[in-house]
């Protein structure tokens, strides 16, 4: 029999002006198995928690409901209490009598009425509370962090420094990410080389950092705290422990024909290649699509040419088994190919390139070594035309609903480039808006109006084709209100970002959630922006939407700090209102694992006892990790059996709340 | 029936469901801003609008509800990411069952209220209590042997 205490506050006049609070305990005291019940001008103050206390030793209660404000303001307050008292924390319940009472209604008797309603309704629900204990589980002191951009390598640093061991795994031979690619940085236009390669090198010879390049994630199990990942480190075919990285062996590979990945396709590369100078580790790696001794068995000059001895064609794929306490998703972007948007020309004329290609032309590491020439003749341009929003903020299923954010400043930012280095140059950029917030953006989108008299117009480009040798670039200026129609030696588009590839299936991997457009979603948009909702993942960088350079910075650094505060953890309390199923009425036909947003749900044989002559029976039954359940009942509602149940919010505990309020 | 000539007078019973990190926010944001709906409803806090059962509508309706109300997260924002896409189904399959018993559609509802919305909460609720009223008492469910 259950011995219950209630306590009615007052707050102030916040809940006393609009409630009878004395009727309220006074009704509350008639209910079944109540023993105790008063009411206080604040519980939640010192006096007020020491006045439950008491009561609850005074009077060996058994439960307590609290008629006060909502529980998302003091549960866990009044939770404590009880705690103290001796009684376990989850069997205290809560009637929220001011928002949901007190504050919306102004006739007394109607608002009394409705205060002892909720009172008998979390009554009644107390009585069927079970005490609960929160589960404990090991924290796995080891940080994996998925791509190695400037997210990645800023989130690994960061977590590095407070002394934990930190994993990058980067599917490109180098680490450095998109950003490497880059020329110039907008508004300060410092060099993104300049800046970044410190970066890589630090995160190369940190101790604490181990980096694990061309290498991809194959597998994840596991739940927070406790991720064990599976880690395919392809083959390079060149050992990096030997290689002292001359790069003797890319010089006199003569399969010189690959079109280079880092520089957009613009030049070629060997079939062994390192990357970029910089590359973060240093060490070449053979492309076996394209190698001469992998196709034909024959050649072999690089091996001959190394002194270290470092090049292996026998060389495996190696798969690598490692626990993780977090893991931190910054597997940033890719720009989209055009090739869609057929009317631009991407696809059939080579002087229209995209702003990433632009980028590479640009830079004095490119392939036109910084000078600026165009594709087709190698002749340096001298009309150039932008068009920003290509693919982005569209409603056909071509485009990308969201903007792309950074397309506006680099747009700017190239324009300002090439008229610092061509002043002679004419540029033109249609724009649907200009959007320049941020710190001196809008300064920088104007100087590049002003100083350097762009051409900016409204509106959108219709065509483009080719007429005497020129892009002729079609479109609408819609301030002036007509068509107009520019020749170009160059187009530049502003293709849309999109979040990289392989993003979707680490999503499944790890029951992180995605948008429509394969963003992944935050823990709660605002208040938990670098949160995945499944816990122990982390978002870093582009993979949770576009953003510009500092930005990604100060996210991965936010990261870093949820993954500390998470390693610093030695053990993890979980929440013990978790899905819980009774084998007794199991019947293991695994709708509950089909529902689970987490995984939570597996399926054991085991033995029963059964009478008969069998004597021992083995069934299917779900079990919950209780680690990895986060509550949310899903499973309870889709069990045909009603094996399922959630602790703190169980079939009968809600029942009886709908009886209560019905009656 | 005497009961739509006094609708005035009905206090409807309405219960409404609302999930722990949307909608029952957006409910006490509705009472932070003092935005008043009629004291007939109840709240019922739930962890996802996932976890309400069926079940739970009927026995509502069995004790004596004249309105059951159930309130998530937008879709997309569910905090545990697909919860209010079973509950939307769950329900759309419950209400067209009502429907076909008899029970009119308008006494059930499901609304997306996020934890921003308080206004919006008020709203619905103001909304959904004149829609019950205007139904009167809910006699086809209910359970004689639960009412004396």
């Amino acid at each position: 029999m259950h011995k219950i205490g209630v306590f009615v506050c007052w707050c102030g006049s916040n809940i006393a002006a609009t409630v009878d609070v004395k009727a309220v305990a006074e009704a509350a005291s008639k209910e079944p198995c109540v023993v105790y019940a008063t009411d206080y001008q604040y519980m939640c103050s010192e006096s007020g928690q020491n006045l439950i206390i008491d009561a609850i030793k005074e009077h060996n209660l058994t439960g307590v409901v609290i008629c006060s404000c909502s529980p998302r303001m003091h549960e866990t307050t009044f939770r404590k209490a009880a705690q103290k008292a001796g009684l376990n924390p989850y069997m205290v319940e809560i009637a929220n009598i001011r928002e949901q009472c007190s504050w919306i209604h102004k006739d007394m008797a109607e608002a009394t009425a409705k205060a002892i309603v909720l009172a008998r309704a979390a009554i009644a629900k107390v009585q069927l509370n079970k005490p609960l204990i929160a589960g404990e589980s090991e924290v796995t002191k080891r940080c994996l962090v998925i791509g190695g951009g400037i997210a990645g390598i800023q989130t690994a640093l960061d977590v590095a420094e407070a002394g934990f061991p930190v994993d990058i795994v980067e599917k490109k031979p180098t680490i450095g990410g998109k950003m490497a690619q880059l020329d110039k940085t907008f508004p300060t236009l410092d060099c993104a080389a300049c800046i970044l390669t410190p970066r890589m090198v630090e995160a190369g010879a940190h101790e604490n950092i181990t980096l694990h390049t061309y290498s991809e994630v194959e597998e994840v199990s596991g739940f927070v705290g406790n991720f064990t990942v599976k880690i395919r480190k392809k083959a390079r075919k060149v050992k990096m422990d030997l290689c002292t990285g001359c790069g003797l062996c890319t010089e006199k590979c003569p399969m010189k024909k690959q079109p280079n990945e880092f520089n957009m396709g613009l030049d070629k590369r060997g079939a062994i290649y390192i990357p970029f100078a910089q590359a973060v580790p240093k060490v070449p790696v053979i492309d076996v699509e394209a190698c001469l001794k992998f196709k034909t068995g024959k050649c072999g000059i690089c091996s001959k040419v190394c002194t270290a001895g470092a090049i292996d064609y026998e060389q495996q794929d190696e798969i690598i088994e490692q626990k993780y306490g977090a893991i931190v998703l910054a597997t940033g972007f890719d720009q989209i190919k055009p090739t869609k948007f057929g009317e631009l020309g991407y696809s059939q004329y080579p002087d229209v390139v995209t702003s990433l290609e632009y980028e590479r032309l640009m830079n004095a590491a490119g392939p036109t070594k910084g000078h600026l020439l165009r594709p087709s003749d190698g002749k340096p341009p001298k009309e150039i035309v932008f068009v920003q929003c290509v693919g982005s903020r569209g409603q056909s299923c071509r485009d990308k609903s969201y903007c792309s954010k950074v397309c506006c400043m680099y747009t700017a930012k190239h324009a300002i480039l090439t008229k610092d280095h061509y002043p002679d140059t004419n540029i033109h950029v249609f724009y649907i808006d200009e959007r320049t917030p941020g710190k001196n953006f809008d300064e920088f989108y104007r100087r590049a109006v002003e100083q350097y008299g762009v051409d900016y117009i409204k509106g959108q480009v219709g065509k483009v084709y080719e007429e005497n040798g020129k892009l002729m670039v079609q479109g609408s200026d819609l301030l002036a209100n007509e068509q107009i129609t520019l020749a170009a030696d160059m187009v530049v588009l502003a293709a849309a970002i999109e979040p990289d590839k392989t993003a979707r299936s680490l999503g499944t991997m790890l029951t992180a959630s995605m948008d429509t457009n394969d963003f992944f979603t935050e823990a709660h948009a605002k208040l938990r922006p670098v949160e995945s909702p499944t816990a122990g993942v982390f978002l870093s960088g582009m993979c949770q939407g576009p953003k510009d350079i500092p930005e990604t910075v100060s996210q991965a650094g936010a990261a870093a700090v949820k993954v500390i505060g998470l390693l610093t953890k030695d053990k993890l309390l979980g929440n013990p209102c978790v899905a819980h199923s009774d084998e007794m009425l199991c019947n293991g036909c695994s709708q509950c694992a089909r529902v689970c947003p987490y995984g939570a749900i597996t399926y054991v044989d085991k033995e029963f006892r059964v009478p008969g002559p069998k004597r021992v029976e083995t069934r299917r039954v779900a079990v919950v990790n209780e680690a990895v359940c986060q509550g949310c009942g899903a499973c309870t509602v889709t069990c045909p059996s009603t094996a399922m149940d959630l602790k703190g919010f169980s079939n009968r505990q809600i029942m009886s709340e709908v009886d209560a309020i019905c009656k | 029936m005497q009961v739509n000539e006094s609708s005035k007078e009905f206090k409807p019973c309405i219960v409404a469901f609302c999930c722990n990190w949307c909608s029952y926010a957006g409910a006490d944001l509705a009472g932070s801003n003092r935005l008043s709906y009629p004291a007939d409803v109840k709240i019922i806090r739930v962890p996802c609008s996932c976890r309400v059962n069926p079940l739970f509508i009927l026995r509502a309706f069995q004790r004596g509800a004249d309105g059951v109300i159930l309130c998530g997260c937008h879709p997309g924002d569910c905090h545990y990411t697909t919860g209010n896409y079973y509950a939307r189904r769950r329900m759309t399959m419950l209400f067209s069952m009502l429907d076909y018993l008899g029970i009119e559609k308008e006494r059930t509802r499901v609304e997306w209220v996020s934890a921003a919305e308080g206004a919006k909460f008020a709203a619905t609720m103001n909304d959904f209590i004149s829609t019950v009223q205007s139904l009167g008492e809910n006699r086809k469910l209910r359970d004689l042997r639960c009412k004396e």
